[in-house]
């Protein structure tokens, strides 16, 4: 099916999941000004935000599935596989977080429906964000879905660790928006255009960028590695995630910076593939991330900022992809991507079910004992662990090693040694986890009697833990996915039908 | 029939049935678990006889598994790997049984365990594709780590880690060192593939990088086997373990290493292998892990320890076994494989099952039990001896073939490791010296009881092997000598093989 963007129709219907979840957002934010007091109507707001991202997903799969795809000519909105399958991932990272947020939003007193309004609010940005074809739509995305989760990052607001989160994502934030605005800014004097596919014409017809250009890029790289929270940028992650409520944190640690990590490949290769210039720089962000990032996570105590930073090693991996740039490293990035939502949420989940008022005191040390009493809790947690260790038999496994294939396949030979050798740095704190649940004894008796999820997190965690383990054994549909996903970034458009 | 689902059912077999122990209850755990290992070794037993010596890789199946990146599941075995197959299929329900009261917490979960360690070691040794060996390899990595962190000793939570990182820092390596190869066949051939005979076949050309490449598999095969500075692991975990993880440790995982130095790093990276300075430095580290070996083990005041120092010794006989590539020494180097199994195996459920009566493993907690414990001292004094090779056990066969087969390529290396069969003679006779003779001081061991029927059953089947290998080896040499002349002129022209120089 080809969507021409000339006519209203085939435009709306590049749209179609957008205008789903715009509609259904709407329509809760109609719902939750009349009902706004009890615990049932957050139930029922929450059990409408599912419906909203399944209705979404469907739609999306149904553009997916009748093969829609932009005739080949330059659009300010992508139509390719590449933003289909990001989509599930936005969806999945949302709903996933809907599950876990059920219990805690209660048990925490957080009876704030709004909260799922703005869950679909920065789920929809980040939609923008992967379907962008044009830096404006990309900068759009970007801002729909930072100022929905500044605000998430504070919903908690008797908690003064929750506003400074909140706080501190919000200034650093938009700093980091007036980067990547100014980024434009340059990259638009330099080449008269925001449209990627032609900057990336006019950066090969220049042949040697113009300084401006190089400028443009600069600040559009720095703006990038704030929202992944790369190394040296990283330093707002870990009190941001550390006081935003748990499930708002999961969210970020997925979702967020799943959707700028898709719109940098997007624009990476898109506007600046002739630019060699960010080769380098990503390669050395991509190797100060992942050493800094686990030598952080090395020396944490509390699990939630031990996930936090881990989150930022993570960030290191997935930039190894970009660096390894072609069709390979976008779908290793899809595959890694989609694994990491699922590990990373799944660890999360466990969190909300041991920790309280808002999880930041739960040591590691505190799951001593935890396979006694809870055996399932405590394999999921393993299971995730081990995911995250990138072990063999999770889906975690083949995440990175499809990452280390882009890197050698690319000649980054040096590049996929780092990789491994931070891996075995990041064993030193994956597994005490492991450790402290089921070789040490439990401090006193019956410690994690209130250890629990109810039943939508226990679903949750069940969809996370076979979802690891069946993507560990049986890829082959993923990859598949994934490989056409990646194909879609690295298309060339044909940009003579609309010269500048 | 059989030829092609056996290796397939004995990986399949013990995954399965640890799943379904770990349903069971406590109480009948080890029942179910002692029968899964013993089906597990009936499966295997007719690999013995149907196993064509002359005829190269048997019992091979092969189907596509993750299509896009050319993964298979290949499985095979050949004369190296056939008796390191039946070495750990025949360990298992030994292993059981001889945890039967030892094991006393979370049964469940250790029975499952040692099951689904089961299926990784044989994945091990049969996988005829490099990325099925290294999830195999890893497998294997997740139960020993829960065995030896959950009902090891007190210091297991040290020794778990570092048995973990250790293994792990050398395996990812080697994964990248996989990777490099699968993409240098790929792009000289097309097919993109991570079967074995596949990427043997391109591996000539690949120049400088081989070097690099060598010293990733080499550095993950050297810590399993341990070579010398990078054995720290060893004693640690040995020593943790409780006696079933001991006993798979020394027995099966160790030959992990030496079996991965004969499939891999020696055809893949010939060149390299034979390099005059790089046969120095393995020669040179393998008589440190003989000599220094023994002289550490030596002065151990742990029974533990000591035998795990000694490992260390007999796997530097492997190490220069191999590397002298002849045939006497090929085939010397995959019996004492198989001899430090059963030997050193039969230690370590000896030495549990004293810890088990007198909780203690200090050498000098002992002293003059041979009176209260004849059998014991017996058995410990046969196994022992096997273990200093011993003429008329098995221990003396490997040891002799190695020495005999390397004397030829390495004279003055040889003559030097001959010290370390004087030093396993001192420190394992002044261990049982000390531990059964000697006056007997010490009131508490007069009330010690002798082997019971259950430990017979664990010790007898060791020994019989152990008598059984030390007068007939030939059935074993026989199996051996095709698969191991097949890698010496893989390795050397065959004019070489006869001289035996490089």
């Amino acid at each position: 099916m080809r969507l021409d963007p000339s006519s209203y129709g085939d435009l709306l219907l590049s749209l179609l999941p957008e205008l789903v979840l715009t509609g259904w957002a709407l329509v809760l934010l109609l719902f939750v000004a009349w009902r706004h007091r009890t615990v049932r109507d957050l139930r029922i707001a929450g059990w409408l935000t599912l419906l909203a991202l399944l209705s979404t997903a469907i739609a999306t799969w149904w553009l997916w599935w009748n093969r829609a795809g932009s005739p080949g000519i330059v659009t300010m909105i992508a139509a390719d596989d590449f933003r289909w399958v990001a989509d599930w991932v936005f969806l999945g990272a949302a709903a996933l977080t809907v599950l876990i947020s059920f219990r805690y939003l209660e048990r925490e007193q957080l009876l704030v429906p709004e909260y799922y309004v703005l869950l679909i609010f920065g789920t929809l940005g980040m939609m923008v964000m992967a379907a962008g074809a044009d830096l404006m739509v990309i900068f759009l995305g970007l801002e729909l879905m930072s100022v929905a989760v500044y605000v998430l990052a504070g919903l908690d607001r008797r908690r003064a660790r929750s506003a400074e989160a909140a706080l501190k994502y919000f200034l650093l934030g938009a700093f980091a928006s007036g980067f990547l605005l100014y980024g434009i800014a340059l990259a638009y004097g330099a080449t008269g255009t925001t449209n990627l596919s032609l900057i990336g014409a006019q950066g090969a017809i220049m042949g040697r960028p113009s300084v401006m250009l190089l400028a443009g890029l600069a600040l559009l790289i720095v703006g990038f590695a704030f929202k992944i929270a790369a190394v040296p940028f990283h330093m707002w992650a870990p009190d941001v995630y550390d006081g935003s409520p748990t499930p708002v944190t999961a969210f970020m640690a997925t979702g967020v910076k799943a959707a700028a990590f898709a719109a940098l490949f997007r624009v990476l290769n898109q506007a600046f593939g002739p630019v060699a210039a960010w080769h380098d720089i990503l390669w050395w962000l991509a190797v100060v991330t992942m050493i800094g990032g686990n030598l952080f996570a090395l020396g944490q105590r509390s699990l939630k900022r031990m996930l936090a930073y881990s989150s930022v090693a993570h960030a290191g991996y997935l930039l190894v992809a970009v660096t390894a740039r072609g069709a390979a490293g976008t779908s290793a990035f899809l595959v890694y991507v989609i694994a990491y939502t699922l590990m990373s949420l799944g660890a999360f989940a466990v969190l909300t079910a041991k920790g309280r008022g808002g999880e930041s005191d739960v040591m590691i040390d505190d799951l001593a004992g935890l396979a006694g009493e809870r055996p399932w809790l405590a394999f999921a947690l393993a299971v995730c662990m081990l995911s995250l260790l990138g072990f063999p038999g999770t889906a975690g496994f083949i995440g990175k090693w499809y990452i280390l294939i882009a890197a050698t396949s690319a000649g980054q030979n040096t590049l996929a040694a780092i990789l491994v050798l931070t891996s075995v740095v990041s064993a030193g704190y994956y597994l005490p986890v492991i450790m402290a649940m089921y070789m040490k004894p439990q401090p006193v008796e019956h410690a994690h009697v209130d250890v629990t999820l109810d039943r939508w997190g226990r679903t949750a965690l069940t969809v996370v833990v076979v979802g690891l383990l069946l993507f560990g054994v049986w890829p082959n549909r993923l990859l598949d996915l994934a490989r056409s996903a990646g194909e879609g970034v690295h298309a060339p458009a044909r940009t003579a039908a609309y010269p500048p | 029939m059989y030829a092609r689902w056996v290796l397939t059912a004995l990986l399949a077999w013990p995954l399965l049935a640890g799943l379904v122990v770990l349903l069971l209850p406590a109480r009948v755990a080890k029942y179910a678990a002692l029968a899964a290992s013993l089906v597990e070794f009936a499966i295997s037993v007719p690999l013995w006889w149907t196993f064509a010596p002359a005829g190269g890789m048997q019992f091979v199946a092969d189907h596509t598994w993750i299509a896009s990146w050319g993964i298979h599941y290949t499985v095979g075995i050949d004369g190296i790997s056939l008796f390191l197959v039946l070495l750990t299929t025949f360990l298992m329900p030994l292993s059981i049984l001889g945890s039967w009261s030892y094991i006393t917490k979370r049964e469940t979960g250790f029975y499952a365990l040692l099951l689904v360690l089961t299926t990784g070691m044989i994945g091990v040794f049969v996988a005829l594709d490099l990325f099925l060996f290294y999830v195999m390899w890893e497998l294997m990595l997740i139960p020993m780590y829960f065995i030896i962190g959950v009902w090891g000793g007190d210091n297991r939570l040290y020794a778990a880690i570092k048995f973990f990182i250790y293994t792990f820092l050398g395996s990812l390596l080697m994964l990248v060192a996989i990777l490099v190869l699968y993409l240098h066949a790929g792009r000289a051939t097309g097919v993109y593939s991570f079967g074995y005979a596949h990427l043997l076949s391109q591996v000539k050309d690949l120049g400088p990088t081989a070097w690099w490449l060598f010293g990733a598999f080499f550095l993950a095969f050297a810590i399993k086997v341990p070579i010398f500075p990078l054995h720290t692991w060893l004693p640690d975990a040995h020593v943790e373990a409780p006696t079933a993880g001991s006993v798979i440790l020394a027995g099966v995982l160790l030959k992990m290493g030496t079996y991965g130095f004969l499939r891999f790093a020696l055809p893949f990276f010939p060149a390299v292998a034979l390099n005059q300075s790089v046969q120095l430095v393995i020669v040179i580290l393998s008589l440190i892990g003989i000599i220094y070996g023994g002289l550490v083990a030596m002065v151990q005041p742990d029974l533990k320890k000591l035998i795990a120092y000694s490992s260390v010794a007999h796997l530097g006989f492997v190490m220069l076994g191999i590397w002298a590539l002849t045939l006497q020494s090929v085939q010397g180097a995959l019996l004492i494989m198989i001899n430090h199994g059963i030997s050193t195996g039969a230690l370590f459920f000896l030495a549990g099952m004293i810890y088990e009566r007198r909780h203690s493993r200090l050498i000098e907690a002992y002293g003059g039990i041979a009176r209260v414990v004849p059998l014991f001292a017996a058995i410990l004094t046969i196994v022992s001896l096997s273990s200093i090779a011993l003429p008329g056990t098995n221990g003396f066969v490997g040891e002799f073939l190695v020495l005999l087969g390397s004397f030829r390529t390495y004279p003055i290396a040889t003559a030097l490791a001959t010290t370390g069969v004087i030093v396993a003679a001192a420190y394992l006779l002044t261990a049982l010296q000390r531990v059964i003779y000697k006056p007997l001081k010490n009131p508490e061991n007069e009330k010690l009881t002798d082997l019971t029927p259950r430990e017979l059953a664990v010790l007898i089947p060791l020994l019989v092997c152990i008598l059984w290998v030390g007068i007939y080896p030939k059935p074993f040499l026989q199996r051996m000598e095709p698969a191991a002349r097949a890698l010496i002129e893989q390795m050397r022209p065959p004019a070489a093989v006869t001289a035996g120089k490089p």
